[in-house]
């Protein structure tokens, strides 16, 4: 397998002059190499690199960031194998009252269409533990579905409580059907309300609760576990929400404001290569928006965050960027170099 | 060098000793052969092996499916081997147990996280140069500036207390020998194994760490279960193992390119700027850390050879940083060059998780010189000092010009 990869190798392709620059391996775009209707209203996603190069690692409970091509972003866990370096999967639910991320996916992304990608980011982890109990409503089950592995894995006690409206609109029932009773499955119209009290039983130090679904089964799980050590929940909001501008298709202009320098960006030419071309070398490493080297800071504009460092609150300060994926949303950035 | 390369499979094969005291001293011919016998070779000596061209070693860092640490970095193969110390939570281990110790350590050495101490480490190498200028301008770099400055900012960072910080050099210096064979190297550090790791174990407690410092917040982590009260004391370790004599060595790498190469220092001066893409430079040039072990995981194909499930691979990252097939030049200390993509940091998710520290550690220390100093040269003949895994330097005569 390695062997294929390195005769392909993009890592080393020597461009002229004196320095010998990688190209810019293709980290911000995916193609849909597969869509897979997997329960009532629910999809799965597999993309890859168009060069079918590895992608960037990642860990249970990320998110990648998809750049949809009608110019919506929406943020989606990551559900396959991080053993497969070369595949990401998402699920994706049809929801009735989006601003028309996820009917774009179901009703227009076709395979083979390319879509820009952020991250993976991961706000989730999964901390060690020998003992977890986790809590899925609906969509919600993505992020939890590598958790599940990876604690049947390291040989830890878990289980898992998976609520839905109907059985036939909740995703992944084959998967879970391997791990026998540690899974509840336990749709609305069939048990009514999830029992958490009764799931979850008396606190117990030590044991990790992880959820995620709709609001108000957060809130529910907020309420039941109040008695439970401080850390002992962690969360995560089904990931709904829908970023604002838009992603450009256009070239931008960044300023370089210790330098004096102006330049242009088109699509397909990061930051970090337009910089360095106009003569502004910029330290980096690994080009993937993973290491933190080429970290600039931002003065004016507002970047399109690709990266897998900033947390939402720090891409909200719009303070810094990694310019080897990071890009901008508007016409101009103005960066401290 | 004498090693004889040979071929019976097809795949080459030398029995060359890499560690041997000869190419310690000086590696580069070493490398050099086993670049140009191919994408692998085969090490007989040690039935193990090798790969030593930039494609090869980039490919097989950033693959942890295939090529896992969790079995140890070094010869020693703990699927049957014992090792010399509980293995690092972070160096010596896979996912999914990396994850945790891996994110935390990240956070706690991100370069948002050492902006605070920015200021304070450009100060105090300008304190030390000005002390070190003030005594004379011709003296020993590696006690006097090298080993002085780390010394001077790292331990405080930590949160170390300042008693027994003279274990930090040995201890880090024989855990780096220990990644190697059973030689003599490993025997002189032998004797005093049991006392420096009860130091190093005892300063990793909470109890005898500052409130404030890298060491704090990875306990803190524990706190927040984000590891567990188990696993803080030796992410704490992780730093005093690989945070000291890896920048010891960087810093003398650096500070040797610069006596050697009269040229660069001008640039320098005249772009102060560059301090940081010029250590970056000396990483990839010097390549302080020279390889590390990688074990198969599974009969991975490499080209048209295969390597059997759990042998050892020795990844020469140095060999990789001068590859004429990645570097034009690749022997010459060029400011001009970019060095990004260097593997002298690693790649991928065991990629150098104190990168950040060990470059603002250098970018003060080059800047406070820049500002004081106009030419550096050797003032006499330099000595290594001898590494299984590290490159270094024992003695660096240098004589200053001031302006
Ligand atoms: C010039 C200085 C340094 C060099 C050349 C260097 C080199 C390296 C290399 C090559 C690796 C990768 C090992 C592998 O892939 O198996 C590594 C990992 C590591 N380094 Fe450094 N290092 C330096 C400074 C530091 C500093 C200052 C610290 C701590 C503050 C540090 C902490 C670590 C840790 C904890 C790891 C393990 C990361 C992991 O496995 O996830 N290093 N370093
Ligand atoms: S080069 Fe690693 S984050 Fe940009």
């Amino acid at each position: 397998m390695l062997g294929s990869r390195i005769d392909d190798d993009r890592g080393t392709a020597t461009a002229g002059g004196h320095r010998k620059v990688p190209a810019t391996p293709d980290v911000a775009e995916l193609r849909v190499v597969r869509k897979t209707p997997v329960a009532d209203g629910v999809l799965t996603l597999e993309l890859a690199a168009p060069s079918g190069g590895r992608l960037r690692d990642w860990t249970p409970g990320a998110h990648v960031d998809l750049a949809l091509p009608n110019g919506l972003t929406r943020q989606y866990s990551l559900c396959g194998d991080r053993w497969d370096p070369f595949t990401y999967r998402v699920g994706v639910l049809r929801e009735p009252v989006g601003r028309g991320g996820s009917a774009f996916v179901h009703d227009e992304l076709a395979v083979g269409d390319v879509v820009g990608v952020g991250g993976p980011r991961n706000n989730f982890p999964l901390v060690p533990s020998d003992s977890y109990l986790f809590v899925a409503g609906g969509i919600g089950i993505t992020p939890l579905l590598p958790m599940v592995h990876q604690a049947e894995l390291l040989g830890a006690d878990w289980r898992l409580l998976y609520g839905g409206r109907r059985r036939a609109s909740m995703a992944f029932l084959d998967d879970l059907a391997a791990y026998g009773d540690r899974v509840l499955v336990r749709p609305e119209e069939e048990f009514g309300l999830l029992d958490l009290a009764g799931f979850l039983g008396d606190p117990r130090p030590g044991v990790r609760l992880y959820s995620c679904g709709p609001a108000p089964l957060l809130a529910a799980m907020e309420t039941v576990t109040a008695g439970w050590p401080r850390y002992a929940l962690r969360t995560e909001r089904f990931l709904a929400e829908e970023r604002g501008a838009p992603v450009r298709t256009t070239p931008f202009e960044v300023e370089l404001a210790r330098t004096g320098v102006t330049v242009t960006v088109p699509p397909g030419v990061s930051v970090l290569d337009a910089v360095g071309e106009a003569g502004v070398e910029v330290l980096s490493s690994c080009r993937q928006g993973i290491c933190g080297t080429c970290e600039c800071g931002v003065l004016a504009g507002d970047p399109d965050h690709r990266d897998s460092l900033l947390d939402d609150e720090e891409r909200a300060a719009g303070d810094t960027m990694y310019i080897c994926v990071s890009r901008s949303r508007s016409d101009r950035l103005v960066l401290d170099l | 060098m004498t090693a004889t390369l040979g071929s019976s499979t097809g795949l080459p094969t030398s029995d060359a000793d890499p560690f041997d005291h000869a190419v310690l001293e000086d590696p580069l011919p070493l490398q050099a052969a086993l670049r140009e016998a191919g994408p692998m070779v085969h090490l007989s000596r040690y039935d193990v092996y090798a790969m030593a061209r930039y494609a090869e070693v980039h490919a097989a860092l950033v693959d942890w499916q295939e090529f896992q640490s969790g079995a140890g970095v070094g010869l020693s193969n703990f699927r049957f081997e014992k090792p010399w110390r509980p293995p690092s939570l972070l160096l010596e281990a896979d996912p999914p147990k990396h994850d945790a110790p891996r994110r935390v350590l990240t956070s706690v050495l991100s370069p948002r996280a050492l902006r605070r101490l920015r200021d304070r480490w450009i100060a105090d190498a300008e304190v030390l140069v000005d002390e070190v200028l003030s005594a004379g301008t011709e003296f020993d770099a590696v006690p006097v500036l090298t080993s002085a400055f780390p010394l001077r900012v790292f331990p405080d960072a930590v949160g170390l207390p300042q008693e027994g910080r003279e274990n930090l050099l040995p201890y880090g210096d024989h855990a780096f020998n220990a990644f190697g064979p059973d030689n003599d190297l490993v025997a002189r550090g032998a004797p005093r194994v049991a006392e420096l790791s009860g130091w190093v174990a005892s300063v990793c407690r909470r109890e005898a760490l500052a409130p404030e410092g890298f060491g704090a917040s990875i306990w803190a982590a524990s706190d927040r279960g984000e590891i567990t009260p188990e696993q803080a004391p030796l992410i704490v370790r992780s730093l005093l193992t690989a945070g000291v004599d890896t920048t010891v060595h960087g810093l003398s790498a650096v500070l040797y390119a610069f006596a050697t190469h009269p040229g660069q220092w001008e640039r320098l001066r005249e772009q102060p700027s560059l301090a940081r893409v010029a250590f970056d430079e000396a990483v990839r040039w010097e390549s302080p850390v020279q390889t590390f072990f990688r074990t198969a995981t599974t009969d991975v194909r490499v080209g048209d050879h295969v390597v059997p499930d759990g042998s050892k691979i020795l990844m020469f990252l140095g060999a990789a940083n001068r590859d004429p097939r990645r570097w034009d030049d690749p022997d010459s200390f060029d400011l001009s060059r970019d060095p990004s993509g260097h593997v002298g940091f690693g790649m991928g998710i065991h990629q150098c998780a104190g990168q950040h520290v060990a470059r603002l550690e250098s970018e003060a220390l080059l800047t406070a010189l820049a500002r004081r100093v106009r030419s550096i040269e050797l003032a006499g003949p330099t000595a290594r000092h001898l590494n299984n895994t590290l490159r270094s330097w024992e003695s660096i005569p240098l004589r200053l010009h001031v302006d």
